[in-house]
């Protein structure tokens, strides 16, 4: 299946750590985010892509980690509930891509790698959150954009970037 | 010039090592030390992260001590979490750690 700008974002239902299943659709858009808790990069990004979350409420926003556990402990199911926790709880589901078929399906590179859905389930941007990961003061703002533009019924610009980050650790 | 040897140590799974070597040989040149000696080696199995005690990249090792204290961290293929002096998370040194490393590094060698 091809996850290129403007083809039908798969769809899947994948558990969160409290165990509830997350599809994405029924909303004016979905953010996708494929992360986990070991990369550097997707630690960068984290508040930024929460308080995403936090600010666009009419918005479904999914993150998932994909990474083999197996070989990366930190990123078991175990470690993303102790995680969220320590957090005090996240203003998105953190859910468990245990086989991996998810991430495979939307190609995912990194962690981060962001893809927002429209409405009618197509995916509109694909990419990273923006331009630098060491610069909170960018606010996530090409995944902002990309909201904005799909909430005011245009196409975002840009509607792909490089995602930046870690290697997905396939099994 | 006390010269220490210098080594980065990557994993081709983390982009961050091109910028961890700039701000190495940044670090170096700013000291008066030759960003040429750094000797830049690839990790690119289990076994041999095993056996360099690898516990992510990139990894700077300075008279082959890491600048940063690893701790207790796992050895693995992985991206290692830096924190900035300014607590940011990153996937590299705080450049003003690795110029820290160094200069400790030629004191250490010229009294000795």
């Amino acid at each position: 299946m091809s996850t290129a700008v403007g083809t039908e974002a798969p769809t899947f239902s994948l558990p969160d750590t409290d165990g509830v299943e997350h599809s994405p659709g029924d909303a004016p858009a979905t953010v996708v985010v494929f992360t986990c808790n070991h990369c550097p990069y997707a630690l960068a990004w984290h508040d930024r892509i929460a308080d995403v979350a936090r600010d666009y409420s009419d918005v479904k926003v999914l993150t998932i980690n994909p990474n083999d556990a197996e070989r990366y402990p930190r990123d078991s199911f175990d470690a993303m509930r102790e995680r969220v926790a320590r957090d005090g709880g996240w203003p998105m589901p953190y859910l468990r891509d245990e086989s991996q078929d998810v991430a495979r399906a939307y190609d995912a590179k990194t962690t981060p790698d962001v893809f927002v859905i429209d409405g009618g389930g197509r995916i509109v941007y694909r990419g990273a959150p923006d331009a630098d990961h060491q610069d909170p003061s960018l606010n996530a703002a090409w995944l902002r954009e990309a909201l904005d533009a799909v909430l005011a019924g245009s196409e975002p610009e840009p509607a792909e970037t490089k995602p930046v980050g870690c290697s997905i650790k396939w099994k | 010039m006390a010269q220490p040897h210098v080594e980065l140590l990557f994993w081709e799974g983390c982009p961050s090592h091109p910028q961890a070597l700039a701000d190495l040989r940044d670090a170096m040149t700013a000291l008066g030390l030759d960003p040429d000696a750094i000797v830049v080696r690839e990790v690119d199995t289990d076994d041999r992260a095993e056996r360099e005690r690898f516990v992510g990249s990139p990894t700077i090792r300075i008279d082959g001590a890491d600048i940063v204290d690893p701790g207790e961290e796992p050895v693995a293929l992985t991206c290692r979490v830096y924190y900035r002096r300014d607590g940011r998370i990153s996937p590299t040194p705080d450049p003003a750690d690795v110029r820290d490393a160094l200069h400790t590094a030629m004191t250490t060698r010229s009294t000795a």
